[in-house]
């Protein structure tokens, strides 16, 4: 079911945890809040659940399944939730925690005994758990226990699924495993569901469509190509992975910096004189051992890191600018680069802003 | 992690030995030997003359008062104490650090105090002593006052004991529980009340044992009338002035009974929260 937010704003006592903000998820997609701790991804989820109250407003609604829920008690609001602590009944077993919405629903409308128990079975068996019905939340692991949570959040059949940094209190190797496995259980039950997140290589893999989010408002909404090949704004660019920033200018028309000129004429008209961001990824970068017709900065390596899927060199540009570039291991070996070598790096793909406004987008 | 490292002895063999003497001569010279005492002096005129001091209609009335004095303090205790740490621990309102502060009060003032402030209230001339005494209400000087006294005095045992739990288990359990659908009663009844009850029971001995032997405040508004506002400590009191030691030892060692069965069921609380946290500390490291 479709989730609506409108105009939604929430202010504590010393700032603004959201500035007017409205989300739209349509149905069965899986959207993630992205973004740096304190701009109110989190708040914006809790929201939604009813856990937080939005500021007063006569134009704040949130919709699910195009009725208001704004003001329905969270209990009856069928909100599936996920906790980045867990928040399991720890004074429960596993197969209690799970069963706890069904037992707590109204006489009339809670499932018989043996209903209940099918249920629960289900969920375990979709959870990998079976063997641990008859244990503790203490007795899990960390991996086991977000996973039997969000059995539980899926046991009162929720119209909408909320994740809050569900994974964040795992290791590395788990969130990765629990990250396709929470993919795979989307592409199933398709339940509409907004994930909390503030790591963007989680963001980028499991979501349909990410919501970029800094100081309270919605900086970005696309698909994860969108916003990592396209970003609208230089928070974007900085947030998703490590990026060279170059210091440039606007000269007749064309962003330089140094002596070097990034790409094309801009569209728009901006004035000559105008210093410039110029964005650039550090697989965006080529090393080369010769200068060509000045299109390249002349810079010296200082460092080189192997190890890894890419090889990271890093060097020192002749004004001072520290920068990254990634080579493949095949390029690594044909440069066969040497510490203290002066090269020149070539920009390919670059994205130039001027005063936070984007003037150009460019594959060289 | 504690379990395996190893104790290893820093301090000089002389300072060891001193610090354990003057540990063991405190425990011994003002623990040991006064309960010591007060056992053999409660049998100094033989067994018969300690059962016949415990079954004296005086001592059983101030043992009565004294049990019903206990469990409507817990009673109360128990209701206020629950309700407050809920408050502080999982809302945020104007006035909570007063309120922390005023449970508290308590501890701070000394118990004859406390009796004042009742006779002062609910006294002959106090604000409300004449109102009531007009509706046939006597408070002072007699059971109303010394539960009243009982409850100010020990006030702050339970919610002591709640309120740091409660604040470290936080409220997401709860949130949880309602996402899913349950009620704030079901709430309360399911997820919070199982989470605090060992804690609480642990509050309810240490309020019991204060309420029991709490002598002060009650002093102030009891009255002594023996067979009708004596408890235990009084009556004990009342048998040392009249030079009758023995029987008042008797009734003294009948005290350190109850304080002893209280002390049994907190080692054996302790032992059971000692119990039930290790898995969870042990599952949160790994």
């Amino acid at each position: 079911m479709a989730i609506d937010a409108r105009h939604v704003s929430k202010s504590f006592a010393h700032y603004d945890a959201l500035k007017d903000v409205s989300l739209r998820v349509e149905q069965g997609e899986l959207v993630a809040l992205l973004g740096p701790s304190g701009s109110g991804k989190t708040t914006l989820l809790r929201i939604i659940a009813g856990l937080d109250a939005p500021d007063d407003n006569p134009e704040t609604a949130v919709f699910v399944d195009g009725e208001d829920i704004s003001r329905k008690p969270v209990s009856e609001r069928r909100v599936g939730f996920v906790f980045q602590h867990y928040a399991l009944f720890r004074h429960m077993t596993v197969f209690e925690n799970i069963a706890f919405g069904l037992r707590v629903r109204p006489r009339k409308l809670r499932p018989a005994d043996s209903v209940i128990r099918s249920r629960v079975n289900e969920l375990l068996e979709l959870i990998q758990l079976g063997r641990w019905a008859a244990h503790y939340p203490s007795q899990l692991s960390g991996g086991q226990r977000q996973r039997v949570a969000l059995a539980r959040a899926l046991a009162i059949e929720p119209s909408i699924l909320l994740l809050d940094e569900p994974f964040g209190a795992l290791d590395a190797r788990v969130r990765q495993d629990l990250r396709r496995w929470l993919r795979n259980l989307h592409a199933k039950i398709h339940i509409t569901s907004v994930l909390v997140t503030h790591d963007q290589e989680e963001a980028l893999e499991v979501a349909d469509r990410i919501v970029i989010m800094n100081q309270g408002r919605i900086e970005q909404i696309g698909t994860p190509d969108d916003v990592f090949h396209h970003p609208a704004s230089e928070f974007v660019v900085t947030f998703l992975g490590n990026v060279n920033l170059f210091h440039g200018r606007v000269e007749s028309g064309r962003t330089v910096i140094g002596e070097v000129a990034v790409g094309q004429r801009h569209e728009s008209s901006v004035s000559d004189g105008k210093s410039a961001r110029v964005f650039v990824r550090p697989h965006e970068l080529e090393i080369e051992r010769q200068q060509l017709n000045g299109t390249s900065v002349p810079s010296r390596v200082v460092r080189i890191q192997s190890a890894g899927p890419v090889v990271r060199v890093e060097l020192t540009s002749d004004r001072g600018e520290a920068i990254t570039v990634e080579l493949t291991h095949d390029r690594y070996r044909d440069l066969s680069l040497r510490t203290g070598e002066e090269v020149f790096v070539k920009v390919r793909d670059a994205r130039v802003f001027v005063a936070d406004e984007i003037v150009g987008d460019y594959t060289i | 992690m504690a379990a395996s490292r190893e104790y290893r002895h820093t301090e000089p063999r002389w300072l060891r030995a001193t610090l354990t003497l003057i540990a063991v001569g405190f425990v011994g010279l003002l623990i040991v030997l006064p309960v010591i005492a007060v056992f053999t002096e409660a049998l100094r005129k033989g067994l018969s003359f300690y059962v016949q001091s415990i079954t004296d209609p005086l001592a059983l009335s101030a043992l009565r008062l004294t049990l019903l004095t206990a469990l409507a303090t817990l009673a109360a205790n128990l209701v206020f104490a629950v309700a407050a740490s809920w408050l502080i621990a999982k809302f945020s309102f104007p006035g909570k650090s007063l309120l922390l502060t005023l449970i508290d009060l308590p501890f701070a003032v000394s118990p004859v105090i406390a009796g004042l402030i009742f006779i002062l209230l609910f006294g002959a001339r106090g604000w409300f002593g004449a109102p009531l005494a007009r509706q046939g209400i006597q408070i002072v000087f007699a059971t109303p006052g010394i539960i009243l006294a009982t409850i100010f005095v020990t006030f702050p045992f339970i919610a002591r004991e709640l309120i740091p739990l409660m604040q470290q288990q936080g409220t997401e359990e709860e949130e949880a529980a309602i996402l899913l659908g349950a009620g704030a009663w079901q709430t309360f009844r399911r997820v919070t009340l199982p989470n605090i009850r060992w804690a609480l029971v642990y509050g309810i001995v240490l309020a019991n044992a204060r309420a029991m032997g709490e002598f002060g405040a009650v002093s102030v508004v009891s009255g002594h009338i023996r067979g009708r506002t004596n408890t235990l400590p009084l009556h004990v009191e009342i048998l040392y002035n009249e030079y009758n030691f023995a029987a008042a030892f008797a009734v003294a060692s009948l005290l350190a009974l109850l304080a002893v069965v209280t002390l049994v069921a907190k080692a054996a609380l302790e032992w059971r929260i000692r119990v039930e946290q290790r898995p969870a500390e042990a599952a949160q490291e790994a």
